[in-house]
């Protein structure tokens, strides 16, 4: 690696034209978000910037907290299902035969391939009233009363209510697991893949049962890869905003949507910069957890 | 040789890989209980296969394996009577060497009051007494294989299988852990497997040595037997270094064998049994005698030439070309102190041994 | 020894034979079955999204017959035309930026040491891993703010400021197993700077440049958060249109434009995975 005044010219020449597009079109745009984030909101909705704490405080209000709190909920809830799903599916993907390795990996990452919006409003026919699986167990409810009937006792099940599957906290939090399953199991994956597997056999062979020697050495091994992905699928899951849009109604409306709203109809500029901000802390904070696991990642082997 | 009451038996085993990869062939044998045995071959031979199907970590294909007059089919590994020490030794990176010990007491259920003394116990065993409270990312390869050690043998299995044990120490603690494997052994008392593919470790250290080529066992004898009494080249050659030399047979006459070699002519060798058609005779280099002139008539002799000269210290290895093209190897101790070698490049020497000393390699 | 002896069964417990050994957990039934289910739940909503658009019906969930009427109906609508064409020319226009700019800061960061790397290091990722929402609203403050009307110049700009990093991302890793004294070599034989970098190190880049325009052009079909925050009403793309008929009603036309996209953007990702084990088996061959 050269030092950069060895050849001024050339580095200049590679430098400058990207960093020019970072400070100016990315830094700079954060850079006046953080100002607002301090502005004040005058009578007409318009963007007056002074120094006041309006902005935070208003996010310090019990409805804006109490918004931040269920995102932060959903967005955990959304990971340990992604962890109960993404476990046995990392497992079973790094203990395959070496043939089938490559193709299962392949078949988790392609859905990710697609898009974001279509893979969310995908969902919207399976959850809804006449979607599949209300017609699933409509279809089922009809052989029961059929059944019934065949029994001699018809209409014993009364009518078929279908299900409120869609427009509510539940369908969130399956919509942000669908989304985000493949950052749980990637890196999960990629840990138990480097795991030396005669740990897992020393432990067999002194006598430990497989789910002993899961918890007791399995587990503790690939720790900094569960933590990684962990963090990484929460994060993600924090800043969704088409999943909740699409598919949740007004109990589920999260972090991302709530900044839409300002710098939408609600024109409160000062408040979703704010938000905005605090979403990005929670973000790097969790991020700069991340980099202290994968630190320790380097202490798994000797 | 000593009647040992066998602790393993190993009948017919096939291990199939994928179909049509027979990795273990038809092995049959048996260890004699505190018996230091040895699997010994190239890689690719099968040796670790078959000690991970006595551990239980590779399923046979057909076959039997019994272990202290148990049969071992559909036994899981925590269940048999054997514990490993393998190739990376295993030490678990997140528990104290303590820990690491004790673990296989502590998954069945020992109390705490006795995992504590044995764990002392197995450390002194090893020499590890005050390392307890250590990590395993503070210890030496070689401290982390007396862990690993420990750690199966606080267990007391019958049967202790170590996987490769040496192949990643130095060459001088590779002497010194020979040796103290072969201490340890008579010391605890229980059988010992090792799988190795370096033939002085299995010489050094095993009561029996099982040689192993693609899958199959060639011969299964004690280190003196198999050094001296090959039943077949391959043995003759993987063991130690050999000379060999084809050759025809033209009869049989008085217990002796009578070769037509290319070379050597016609010599005879004392053999039992019948043999006929082509033939390979060897000898080791250490029992060739060289000398300038003309060696006695029993003996069998070769005239030839020294083309290189090896010296190792305490011995050189002197090589020879006949003038038919026949190249030969001796060993010659260098018993005395001295800088001048007795013998240069280009000298015309006699090669010979006695006709006993000779190797009748059929196949 | 202490002469307590470790409770040892008479005869180890067995199991019936079975052919699976300790660590083949993938062939365990319940393993199996898991490991179906999380398949069944990744594709089952994909797979009924694609199969509906050729269902003919307009919002039945049972099947009455196939047809191409609503492929048919979208490739009409011209509204989706102006959308997919909007799309096109962000996609290519930012495609191109972004693959230079990320290209140059690639080598530039593989290459160089400068005061304040690891900050600027921290910086250059920090469009990859900030929240898609604070970037939108950012960008939209921005245009706001130097009175700029939101179009499709508007989108172009954002799309290349969050896209160009990925490139670098990929550059770099790709210029990381580049030979230097390869270069020397080039000097040694008499070439200047400009010859060497276009006859010795560009070759090697090619791989690293093409899968990072590969993905960059990915991630502008795709976008949409940051789309819809800074694109004006002639501006609209693809999946911004598609969103507002999903909010009318999903119905199979929808379906069918989204099938079309997702056939568009699987195809330019297999092609650059195809690109990228092509070029790293050259190379491993060529040694």
């Amino acid at each position: 690696m050269e030092d950069w005044r060895k050849n001024k010219r050339v580095f200049g020449i590679l430098f400058l034209p990207p960093t020019f597009w970072l400070v100016f079109f990315f830094t700079f745009p954060l850079a006046i978000i953080w100002v607002y984030s301090f502005g004040h909101r005058g009578p007409l909705g318009q963007m007056e910037v002074t120094l006041s704490f309006e902005g935070y405080v208003q996010a310090m209000d019990w409805t804006i907290l109490y918004i931040i709190v269920k995102s932060i909920w959903i967005a955990a809830i959304a990971t340990a299902i992604c962890l109960l799903l993404g476990f046995p599916l990392a497992m079973g993907i790094a203990f395959a035969p070496a043939r089938y390795k490559n193709v299962l990996l392949l078949l988790v990452i392609l859905p990710f391939w697609t898009n974001l919006l279509i893979r969310t409003y995908a969902w919207i026919a399976v959850l809804r009233t006449n979607g599949y699986v209300n017609g699933f167990l409509g279809w089922v409810y009809g052989l029961l009363d059929g059944f019934f009937g065949f029994l001699g006792a018809p209409d014993a099940l009364g009518g078929f209510e279908p299900l409120q599957l869609l427009y509510n906290r539940r369908a969130v939090i399956v919509g942000i697991v669908y989304v985000n399953l493949p950052f749980l199991v990637l890196p999960l994956y990629a840990t138990l893949e480097k795991l030396d597997k005669s740990f897992l056999e020393a432990s067999l062979d002194l006598g430990a049962g497989q789910w002993r020697t899961l918890f007791s050495v399995t587990v503790p091994l690939a720790w900094p890869g569960i933590v990684t992905g962990l963090l990484l699928t929460f994060i993600l899951a924090l800043g969704s905003y088409l999943t909740p849009d699409l598919l949740g109604g007004p109990d589920s409306i999260m972090i991302a949507n709530l900044i839409q709203q300002q710098f939408g109809p609600a024109r409160n500029w000062p408040l979703g910069s704010a938000l905005s901000f605090i979403l990005m802390y929670v973000t790097f904070l969790c991020l700069w957890l991340k980099a202290m696991a994968a630190q320790r990642e380097g202490g798994v082997s000797y | 040789m000593v009647e040992r009451k066998s602790i393993i038996s190993v009948r017919n085993v096939v291990k199939e890989f994928g179909g049509s990869v027979r990795a273990v062939d038809d092995v049959s044998l048996d260890v004699g209980e505190g018996e230091f045995f040895a699997l010994l071959g190239p890689s690719g031979c099968g040796k670790t296969t078959l000690l991970r199907m006595l551990a239980g970590f590779e399923i046979p294909t057909s076959g039997e394996i019994t272990i202290d007059g148990h049969l071992m089919e559909g036994v899981n590994p925590n269940k048999r009577p054997v514990n490993m020490v393998f190739q990376s030794y295993a030490v678990f990176p997140h528990m104290t060497v303590e820990r690491n010990v004790g673990y296989g007491l502590r998954v069945v259920g020992v109390p705490v009051a006795e995992i504590k003394t044995r764990v002392t116990e197995a450390l002194a065993l090893v020499k590890l007494d005050q390392f307890g409270k250590r990590m395993p990312s503070q210890l030496s390869g070689g401290q982390r294989q007396r862990v690993a050690l420990a750690r199966a043998l606080v267990k007391r299995p019958k049967v202790l299988l170590l996987d490769e044990p040496l192949s990643a120490l130095d060459a001088k603690l590779r002497e010194a852990m020979q040796l103290e494997l072969v201490r340890l052994q008579k010391t605890v008392g229980i059988t010992f497997v090792i799988v190795t593919h370096d033939q002085n470790e299995a010489l050094s250290m095993a009561d029996r040595i099982a040689v192993m080529e693609r899958g199959g066992v060639r011969q299964v004898a004690p280190p003196s037997e198999l050094y001296e009494f090959p039943n077949c080249r391959f043995v003759a050659d993987f063991i130690g270094k050999m000379n060999l030399f084809e050759g025809k047979v033209s009869g049989v006459r008085a217990g002796n064998l009578e070769i037509d070699v290319r070379g050597l002519n016609r010599i005879a060798v004392p053999f039992a049994g019948a043999a006929s058609g082509d033939i390979a005779i060897a000898i080791r280099p250490e029992k060739i005698q060289l000398d300038a002139k003309t060696p006695e008539p029993d003996r069998i002799k070769l005239r030839g030439r020294v083309t290189e000269l090896a010296y190792f210290g305490d011995e050189s290895h002197v090589y020879l070309e006949n003038e038919t093209g026949v190249s030969v190897s001796a060993n010659l101790k260098n018993a005395v102190r001295t800088t001048t070698s007795s013998i240069s490049i280009g000298d015309e020497l006699w090669m010979s041994w006695s006709p006993s000393d000779t190797l009748v390699l059929s196949e | 020894m202490t002469t307590a002896t470790l409770r040892a069964p008479a005869t180890p417990r067995r199991r019936s034979r079975s052919t699976i050994a300790p660590l083949e957990f993938t062939r365990k039934r319940w393993l199996q079955a898991i490991i179906a289910f999380n398949f069944v739940f990744l594709y089952f909503p994909i797979v009924a999204l694609i199969a509906f658009s050729f269902n003919d019906s307009k919002r039945n969930i049972t099947w009455q017959g196939f047809t191409f009427k609503y492929y048919d109906k979208a490739f009409h609508n011209p509204a989706l035309h102006d959308a997919a064409l909007n799309t096109l020319i962000i996609a290519v226009v930012s495609t191109v930026v972004s693959t230079i700019l990320g290209a140059m800061i690639g080598l530039a960061l593989q290459r160089f040491k400068f005061p304040m790397k690891g900050l600027y290091d921290g910086l250059i990722y920090l469009p990859i891993v900030i929240p898609e929402i604070c970037l939108a609203i950012a960008m939209l403050a921005f245009f706001n703010a130097i009175h700029m009307d939101l179009g499709l110049a508007s989108v172009i700009i954002s799309h290349i400021a969050f896209s160009f990093p990925f490139v670098a991302v990929i550059v770099r890793s790709r210029m990381s197993g580049f030979d230097m004294s390869l270069e020397e070599a080039s000097r040694d034989l008499g070439a200047n700077d400009w010859q060497t970098f276009w006859n010795v190190t560009f070759p090697y880049m090619v791989p690293g440049v093409v899968a990072g325009s590969l993905l960059a052009m990915t991630l502008s079909l795709d976008d949409f958060v940051i789309t819809f925050f800074t694109s004006g009403p002639g501006s609209t793309t693809f999946p911004v249109k598609i969103y507002s008929m999903v909010r009318f009603s999903v119905t199979p036309e929808v379906n069918a434009a989204s099938s079309v996209l997702i056939a568009l953007t699987l195809t330019l990702t297999i092609g650059a995975m195809l690109i990228q084990s092509r070029s790293t088996k050259k190379m491993n061959a060529n040694g």
